[in-house]
């Protein structure tokens, strides 16, 4: 999505799905996986007799409440939605007025970028590195560097006939052969989906696992952030992109450097090429290409220096760069993958690990023992003794491992103060309910130990490098136990460190005041924030995390003063775009924020997402240097539209272009326990998910939800069961090319055979929540799993592969 | 009220006891209550089964190795250490593929069959507001409780006691919601007097109707008087699909038995007795036997 609109978050929130005319929910399954939220699509029908439309690759508890279901062959997706791009194109449907003015549409493409239906490339591959040149698939742009644009929308490479043509080859009938769904299915499907193009109606799109799971997951994501776009359902009440974020605090984990990918707050990680602050301010500063981009990014060389101010305080100067040179500069993300593949490889020595359950999460489980045998030490935090920390209790000869363990006992949730970020970008303040019980502490306490210590060590016996550690700004009253309070208000939100002034020369901040907003962030050093888009939720009046005003003024579900919302409190993203290009609102029902001509502002229900003097000429997607969506993105490494690969174990050939029938970027990992198989040995497609009663790997450890789902199952066919002679309750294993997991057979009736292309396909279910510790335990299902990753996120290829399945003898 | 032990903790006024004549007519007037299950809303989640095991402090077992697997239900049937539980079966109807999905627990009957069934004084109550409890206390473990329920819900432990659904009497009484309609996310519980929540499931049958579901009907069988629990059935042909039989009633052996067969078992009884009495007066104490004594 960040692709696409700029960020990568969900861009409306729970509460919004009740404004929605049509809920179209595909690549998730929230009635099982986000109950609570779910809420929301009920209230839409109970209220406003919303639609539910439920696609999938087996009817669940989402299916079991839906106004339509669709079955679908796992890893057909990103044809079903072209096919649904196709449809929305070929009939007109789409909203004119929006794509013409807050999407590429009208831009024009440089003619090195093209794309060959007969060997499903784009323009710029290089088999031998597995990677296009993206340089290639840029712009036209003038002498300014702005891109050249169409307004007619009819110049053969501008955006809208480059997606026009390459989406026509997804024809209902091309669906049907790769997808399993019957056309006229299909078409009933896209035909409500289409009615949603015009200014009055939004249907808003619920996905989350089962998306982002794929070899290809940011382009199938991308695919509806399209269609979306097209229909002008972005901004708007009811509309949006909606990530189903399934931990309470993933949000927040992501914003807050949780992956290698970013440093705080989505800032990139400094390169070997970025060996000054100053190159690597040029380089991560876009320009503007558009004369209406408000380009929001041109602010970051603010966000990183009061970033290192908030890393290293007093001691980063502007004189040494603010301490830049203790970055690490990073040749390579050390990505999920990468990380256990050099752990494998013996290239790691030890690992620290919070909140993650390696051995039980990762894909090929057989791979992660070996990676965790091979490290030295491993410390990890965790409420409960995992599969990660046992790994060793279950190796065929525990004495041969040498990796020593330290589990340090940390409290759950309930047992510690903080906030949360949800789905909604909204952070809310948690309360302690208890102690932790005996030995266990919150995590701050172990950081803040952990700090002092390697702090002392430094002092007295030096290393390498010390300066990172001992110039680190640690200002919080018990260094040894830092509370989330002191984290949020000092590190997280920030303060001014001088008087900030306006343009006047009036002071608005005083120094040693919280700040009240980013917008007052500088980049010479007087202002100090742990993560610019929290910036706002603590200032001096006090913690907005913990505000929960349950008034809502505009009946919209915005709640404006529950929690804090990033950015700026915002809960609709891009909310600029519920208003036409004169900045009125492009219909009475789905009226958001508007400009106020009289006092040349924008004002409205949502805080609007655009500087608040800015004209309506300027574009609602203000983190794109365009300021327009894109339909068509030039900055993921495996093409600018979303094009239908198979995933890495198929049963069948692809149907569109059988050389190139997998994303050809993806990085393939070899060494012999890297294994993928054929239909042939393995005939049948598979999946793994969740289900409602379990989370992850966690609630075995707790009787009473372990008694809500006590066994490992595999979901089968009935016909499937039949033809292998198969009762409910027996024991199965589950074998793939990597290994096998025991199961109970649960032959059912929501799993149809598909026919896909002529042939039958039979899909396989198969839950994830047991493992080898805990008060219920059964397989791990990542036994079965390909080390297979989509090659922008990083994440693992879970929904569709190759099985087969025995009998287990008694 | 002095006839049943939970008073002091309950105060709540008592309708009608087992066995027994009307309670105490110094009693509290209260509205029915009901709760309402609207099927249509129900995800399945499970999360009223695990409200109603915490909050009665229950602990339903572990699964031994080798006992049968019973899909996507926690058990295969309820259990004295669980009082209700979701029900999940697969079935087609002219909508296609439908997964029945059901809250599964006592009733609590307008006319309940198992308060009728019991013999002992007291056991079984209803309460003014609908409600019906056990009082274990006076309960001689006879089991004709579950031979008068036409839902097939009291279950027994060791020592014979039933258990079952108590309608969360005590959060009830003390003003809260029962735990099962406090944890439900999706709204597909409701709780409020049984005249609102008829009124409220009128409003989902008739727009189930017009989205397409001609069959849907509000469940709450006059068979039994009515329920306190009752449903919103998107199937309303198909009951039974929802493990709800068609037609509840009280077996009419329970009314013969606390009706006509009462009077004769009473008139068999006093006969007895009155013949013992004349025995005893006219021939007196019968001797036992010809013992030798020491």
């Amino acid at each position: 999505m960040a692709a696409r609109f700029g960020r990568g978050a969900m861009t409306n929130s729970w509460n919004d799905i009740k404004n929605a005319d049509l809920i179209f929910v595909m690549g998730g399954n929230p009635a099982e996986n986000h109950p609570c939220g779910f809420k929301w699509a009920i209230k839409a029908r109970q209220e406003k007799g919303t639609k539910i439309i439920s696609v999938d690759v087996r009817y669940h508890r989402t299916a079991a409440v839906s106004d339509i279901f669709v079955q679908i062959r796992p890893g057909s997706d990103i044809a079903f939605m072209g096919g649904l791009i196709n449809y929305v194109i070929q009939n007109k449907k789409y909203d004119e007025e929006y794509i013409k003015y807050f999407t590429n549409a009208t831009y024009i493409v440089k003619d090195t970028y093209n794309f060959d239906p007969t060997t499903g490339l784009f323009s710029g591959y290089d088999p031998e590195k597995r990677k296009y040149d993206t340089k290639l698939w840029d712009y036209e742009r003038d002498e300014k560097g702005m891109v050249k644009k169409d307004m007619t929308m009819e110049h053969p490479r501008c955006v809208f006939q480059l997606l026009k043509q390459f989406y026509s080859r997804y024809t209902p009938e091309v669906v049907e052969k790769i997808t399993g769904v019957p056309k006229e299915k299909f078409l009933e499907v896209a035909k409500l989906i289409a009615e949603t193009g015009v200014p009055d109606k939004s249907m808003t799109h619920l996905y989350a696992l089962g998306w982002t799971h794929h070899s290809w997951g940011t382009q199938v994501i991308g695919s509806m952030a399209i269609l979306q776009l097209l229909l002008g359902n972005i901004g708007v009440p009811g509309g949006g992109v909606n990530a189903l974020r399934g931990h309470a605090n993933i949000q927040g984990m992501t914003d807050l450097a949780g992956e290698g990918r970013f440093l705080h707050g989505y800032l990139k990680p400094p390169t070997p090429e970025q060996q000054t602050l100053k190159d690597y301010i040029e380089t991560n500063t876009p320009k503007p290409w558009d004369e209406g981009s408000m380009n929001y990014w041109s602010n970051y060389s603010k966000f990183i220096v009061s970033l290192l101010k908030s890393y290293f305080g007093d001691n980063a100067t502007p004189e040494n760069e603010f301490c830049y040179s203790y970055l690490p500069k990073q040749d390579k993300i050390i990505s999920w993958d990468e990380a256990v593949d050099r752990m494998f490889r013996g290239k790691m020595e030890g690992v620290v690990s919070i909140g993650v359950n390696l051995l039980a999460n990762t894909p090929n489980a057989k791979k992660t023992a070996v990676a965790l045998s091979n490290l030295k030490w491993m410390v990890v935090m965790d409420p409960f003794e995992t599969e990660m920390v046992a790994f060793w209790k279950h190796a065929e000869n525990p004495e041969s491992i040498k990796t020593e363990v330290f589990l340090l006992p940390s409290a759950v949730f309930a047992e510690k103060e903080g906030t949360k970020t949800n789905s909604a970008r909204t952070l809310k303040w948690q309360y302690k309910a208890v102690e932790p019980p005996e030995d266990a502490k919150e995590e701050l306490w172990f950081i803040g130990n952990l700090y002092m210590k390697l702090k002392e060590l430094y002092q007295k016996e030096g290393g390498v490098f010390p300066d990172p550690i001992l110039k680190a700004r640690w200002p919080f009253q018990n260094p040894y136990h830092p509370t989330a309070e002191e984290v949020l208000a000092l590190e997280i939100n920030g303060v001014a460190l001088d008087d900030i002034k306006d343009d006047k020369g009036n002071v608005v901040v005083k120094k040693g005041e919280r700040l009240p907003s980013f917008i007052y962030l500088k980049d010479d050093g007087t202002t100090s924030c742990g993560m610019w888009l929290y910036c706002g939720v603590f200032p001096q009046s006090g913690n907005r995390a913990k505000s929960a005003d349950l008034t809502d003024p505009s009946g919209l579900g915005i709640y404006p003063n529950y929690g804090y919302s990033w950015p700026a409190n915002r809960r609709i993203l891009y909310n600029r775009a519920s208003a036409g290009p004169d900045g009125n609102p492009r219909s009475p029902k789905k009226k958001l924020v508007w400009w106020n001509a009289k006092e040349q502002k924008w004002v409205g229900y949502d805080v609007p997402d655009i500087k608040p003097d800015l004209p309506p000429e300027y574009g609602p997607f203000i983190m794109l240097p365009e300021g327009r969506g894109r339909l068509y993105s030039q900055f993921l490494v495996d093409g600018p539209f979303p094009e239908h690969y198979e995933p890495y174990e198929s049963p069948v050939e692809n149907f569109l272009h059988p050389k190139t029938d997998k994303n050809p970027v993806v990085k393939v990992y070899k060494s012999d326990l890297d294994l993928l198989g054929k239909p042939d040995k393995y005939p049948y497609a598979a999946a793994t998910y969740r289900v409602t009663e379990h989370f992850h790997y966690w609630t075995k450890h707790i009787y009473g939800t372990s008694v809500l789902f006590q066994k490992m199952f595999v979901e089968i066919p009935e016909e499937l069961a039949k033809e292998l002679d198969i009762k409910e309750g027996q024991k199965v294993r589950i074998v793939t090319a990597r290994g096998s997991a025991e199961a109970y057979a649960l032959p059912t009736k929501r799993i149809k055979p598909l026919t896909v292309n002529g042939k039958k396909v039979y899909t396989v279910g198969i839950p994830i929540h047991w493992g080898f510790e805990g008060i219920v335990r059964g397989s791990l299902a990542n036994l079965t799993t390909p080390f297979v990753w989509d090659p922008n996120s990083q994440t693992p290829e879970f929904k569709g592969f190759l099985c087969n399945i025995e009998k287990v003898k008694a | 009220m002095s006839t049943v032990t939970t008073e002091g903790t309950v105060g709540l006024g008592l309708k009608r006891v087992s066995a027994s004549k009307l309670p105490d007519p110094n009693i509290k007037r209260a509205d029915t209550l009901a709760i309402l299950v609207d099927i249509s809303s129900c995800i399945g989640c499970k999360g009223c089964e695990a409200a109603c095991t915490q909050w009665h402090d229950l602990k339903p077992p572990l699964f031994k190795e080798g006992q049968d697997f019973v899909g996507y239900q926690s058990y295969p049937d309820l259990m004295p250490s669980l009082f209700m539980m979701m029900k999940f079966k697969e079935g087609e109807t002219e909508k296609g593929l439908t997964w029945f999905i059901t809250k599964y627990q006592c009733m609590h009957c307008g006319d309940p069959g198992c308060l009728k069934a019991c013999p002992s004084p007291g056991a079984i109550i209803q309460y003014e507001n609908g409600i019906v409890d056990f009082d274990h206390s006076k309960c001689i473990g006879c089991k004709f409780c579950l031979s008068g329920c036409p839902f097939d819900i009291p279950r027994y432990d060791s020592n014979n006691k039933p258990w079952k659904c108590n309608f969360c009497v005590d959060r009830v009484s003390a003003g809260l919601e029962p735990a099962c309609v406090k944890a439900c996310p999706t709204n597909c519980l409701h709780f409020g007097t049984k005249e609102d929540m008829l009124s409220r499931a009128k409003k989902i049958v008739d727009q189930l109707k017009r989205r397409g579901f001609e069959k849907a009907i509000i469940y709450d069988p006059p068979g039994v008087g009515g329920t306190g629990y009752i449903y919103v059935l998107p199937h309303g042909d198909k009951p039974q699909m929802y493990g709800l039989p068609k037609e509840a009633s009280v077996s009419p052996w329970i009314s013969l038995w606390k009706g006509p067969l009462k009077i004769f078992g009473a008139v068999v009884l006093w006969g007895t007795l009155l013949g013992a009495f004349l025995q005893l007066i006219l021939f007196g104490p019968i001797k036992a036997g010809n013992k030798k004594e020491d």
